[in-house]
């Protein structure tokens, strides 16, 4: 067998049953396998996006997503793409040509130190010098890959080694010893944690992307449940806990919601799971949940301790060590004074949420973004996938937006790239063809990948982009009117592209929305014609999303917080907001 | 040992001094890049850094000094374990472990009585004298960085043409082995 053929085989026995790629010089060998085999090859416009689509696959259906670029500038193109997967540990495996194994070093054309570049941005990555290396790198791939924290994995491949021939063994071995991630958690930890929370008077727990990846959203609801103890998410999480549940506070956080941005600084026990207390999260960490004992869940060791102390680290796969916690608390007897204490909790948090509902509906036109969001939420089944970009789009999904179940909400967290959400939502669909997908863009971030209108075309990909189109950078617009004196600098778009014309320039049926109303119509037309959309939404540019400025604690909001309907009774506590300070 | 709860209290998580962790690593292309890349990335001030193979014929030993506090050794340890090709790591206690490193001086040394000083001073230090030159000689010495750097100190009179050291590597007492 050839290493190009064995790289095929190989995906496929990993039941992988499509990549996005890109071909070129050194690929030449490999695409000419792919050309007889029906593993099927969606050639994207650009590599970057071939990463972002691979990354919406894996994030939508939970399987490990492919990409191939070529050699040097394809590979380069791919590293945005990959770095996105590995700070949001989405399992890809970029597989990148390399120039041949006796050029490689003297600087041939098109060669670039893929492995060198790769190394901090991915969970591993593997050169092969050899054709027989290749099954066992592609099978080790996939393990780490997948397993314990997940993560992108890269395979750079010289152009000879997809030429060569060498004898392919069945069942082969693969020998990782200095690879075993751990999975359950410490028993006497875990006991711990459950007297913890049962001397607590105010638990909340806070639940990352780790609760997604180790499918625990059943035990997550059990104990929040269990414990009386609201939930609120970071970005990753959202979707880990329906927000529609009474005891959802949604997101945390910088741009999070001010009911769980204040009842996290006012609770005495915070019980983490599958997070990383990102400065986006946690605002000031001084600050953060100050007056709380801190149990931190994860899967990764490296991610307790690192960026805030806690009082009880479990190292653990979240879902084997919520079953246990469950136990462990099932088998406390709980006292009547414990049930009204957890009374007293709930009652007080009902009472704050409901009277800080953020504000959806406005009339105005230009068309308030909330309302947009408000529209798309009713045109949408609980099992819609919905990408965002990143930017103020993306803030306000993720603050508006409510999720109901996992992998339903698909956003670049970590890295925050632009240009992320319509090659996602192109990935998505791929994996899960049944379910709708719909991406909420910005006009800047739209602009940067709307060469996939191309793919979306030619391969009838029927996704539908919301562009909400402000005509600005917003998100870096909003920070200079709070931070920089409203000096706009070079935020501002102008009045190009038609994004109707520039979609229909690609043979995509493009729509305009201008009032209320129009979202939802046409949102709703665009899913039941099966066709790809793309929706221009004008929008209003003046309308900011109230923020924790960077360096401040969470509950130092600036910015109005519209809210449905007025405060009655008494107000939570909240420190005067103070303005301004570099990120 | 990564399950346990960190053992605070016998150690001061404050206290900034140099750490002496051993790493046992696959002997691989890229594995010193990966380490190294590691460092940098993180932050994580490396003194100094040594690489052999080991007992184990697929396997090199890394000695890696590093400065910081416990909960900086703490990070540099676990993120040490999440390298794939990385096996083993540990942090040795200085008072369990011996340190050695080897180091080539070359002194300025034209005059015979100046030679014959040199070599003196070599000897107390236990060092030996591999090379002579016309006009220099070059000494061997191994010990711990403290006794190489007060040799280093005392020939510095004479005039120090060359030094060429190896950077500490490490062992644990007794029978114990990482
Ligand atoms: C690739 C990339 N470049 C720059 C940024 C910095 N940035 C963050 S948000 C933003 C503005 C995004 O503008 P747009 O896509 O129009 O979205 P809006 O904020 O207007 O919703 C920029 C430039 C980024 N996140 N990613
Ligand atoms: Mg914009």
């Amino acid at each position: 067998m050839k290493g190009g053929e064995a790289i095929i085989k190989s995906l496929q026995d990993h039941g992988v049953d499509v990549v996005f790629g890109y071909p070129g010089g050194v690929l030449l060998p490999l695409y000419d396998v792919i050309y007889d085999s029906d593993l099927k090859h969606i050639l994207v416009r650009h590599e970057q996006c071939a990463a972002h689509a691979a990354d919406g696959y894996a994030r939508a259906s939970g399987k490990v997503g492919v990409c191939i670029g070529t050699s040097g500038p394809g590979a380069t193109n791919l590293v945005t793409g990959i770095a996105t997967a590995y700070m949001d540990s989405s399992p890809i495996i970029a597989i990148a040509g390399q120039v041949g194994t006796s050029l490689i070093g003297k600087d041939a054309f098109q060669e670039v130190d893929t492995l060198g570049i790769t190394m901090p941005i991915t969970k591993h990555n593997f050169q092969a010098m050899k054709a027989d290396e290749i099954p066992g790198m592609i099978k080790a791939g996939f393990y780490i890959a997948k397993t314990g924290r997940p993560g992108p994995i890269v395979l750079d491949l010289p152009k000879d080694v997809q030429e060569e021939e060498f004898d392919y063994k069945k069942d082969l071995k693969i020998d990782l010893p200095g690879y075993k991630p751990t999975k359950k958690g410490h028993t006497l930890q875990i006991k711990k944690a459950a007297n913890l929370i049962l001397e607590s008077k105010k638990p909340v727990i806070l639940a990352g992307g780790g609760v997604i990846h180790s499918k625990s959203s059943a035990e997550l609801l059990k104990l929040s449940e269990l414990i009386r103890a609201p939930v609120t998410t970071t970005l990753m999480g959202k979707g880990s806990f329906p927000e529609d549940h009474k005891l959802s506070l949604g997101m945390l956080g910088m741009h999070g919601r001010k009911v769980a941005n204040i009842v996290v600084d006012e609770c005495d026990c915070l019980i983490a799971i599958g997070c990383r207390f990102s400065d986006r999260t946690t605002g000031n960490v001084e600050e953060f949940a100050s007056k709380a004992k801190i149990i931190h869940i994860d899967v990764d060791p490296a991610e307790i301790g690192k960026n805030i102390d806690v009082n009880v680290p479990i190292v653990g796969d979240a879902k084997n060590t919520l079953t246990s916690l469950i136990r462990n608390i099932t088998n406390i007897k709980i006292s009547a004074e414990n049930v009204t204490k957890a009374k007293k909790w709930t009652d007080y948090i009902f009472d704050f949420k409901n009277n800080c509902m953020p504000r959806l509906s406005f009339e105005d036109v230009p068309l308030k973004p909330q309302q947009v969001i408000k529209e798309i939420m009713e045109s949408v089944d609980k099992d819609t996938i919905v990408t965002t970009d990143v930017g103020q789009n993306q803030m306000w999904m993720a603050h508006y937006f409510t999720s109901k179940i996992p992998r339903t909400f698909l956003s670049s967290g970590g890295l925050g790239t632009m240009g992320f959400g319509f090659p996602a939502a192109m990935g998505a669909k791929v994996a899960l063809p049944e379910s709708d997908v719909v991406s909420v863009c910005g006009d800047g971030g739209f602009l940067m990948v709307c060469q996939e209108l191309a793919t979306i075309k030619e391969y009838d990909i029927p996704i539908v982009v919301c562009v909400l189109d402000n005509r600005y950078l917003g998100m870096v617009a909003q920070w200079q009117k709070l931070f920089y004196d409203g000096r706009i600098s070079h935020t501002r778009l102008g009045d190009v592209p038609d994004f109707v014309k520039l979609a229909e320039a690609f043979g995509v049926k493009g729509e305009k929305v201008e009032r209320p109303g129009e979202m939802k119509e046409t949102l709703k037309n665009a899913l039941n014609s099966g066709e790809p959309t793309i929706i221009d939404v004008i929008i209003d540019p003046d309308e900011i999303l109230p923020m924790v400025p960077p360096g401040c604690g969470l509950t130092e909001i600036v910015g109005e917080y519209k809210v449905e309907r007025e405060f009655s009774g008494e107000i939570p506590y909240v420190k005067p907001a103070h303005g301004g300070g570099g990120d | 040992m990564l399950n346990q709860p960190m053992v605070v209290g016998v150690i001061d998580m404050d206290e900034q001094r140099s750490h002496i962790i051993s790493a046992l690593v696959l002997h691989r292309p890229g594995v010193l890049q990966r380490v190294a890349g590691l460092f940098t990335r993180r932050g994580f001030n490396i003194e100094t850094i040594t690489v052999g193979t080991s007992e184990q014929d697929d396997m090199a030993r890394m000695t890696i000094i590093a400065r910081g506090d416990g909960k900086v050794l703490e990070q540099i340890t676990k993120q040490l374990n999440k390298l794939i090709d990385v096996i083993k790591v540990r942090d040795l206690e200085p008072e369990n472990t011996v340190e050695r490193e080897l180091c080539l001086i070359k002194v300025h040394a034209p005059a015979e009585h100046v030679r014959s000083e040199v070599i003196q001073y070599a000897n107390i230090f236990r060092g030996r004298i591999i090379d002579v030159g016309i006009e220099t000689l070059t000494i061997e010495i191994t010990g711990t960085p403290d006794k190489i750097e007060a040799l280093i100190d005392l020939l510095r009179v004479f005039g120090i043409k060359e030094i060429a050291r190896t950077g500490p590597t490490a062992i644990s007492r007794g029978t114990k082995i990482i």
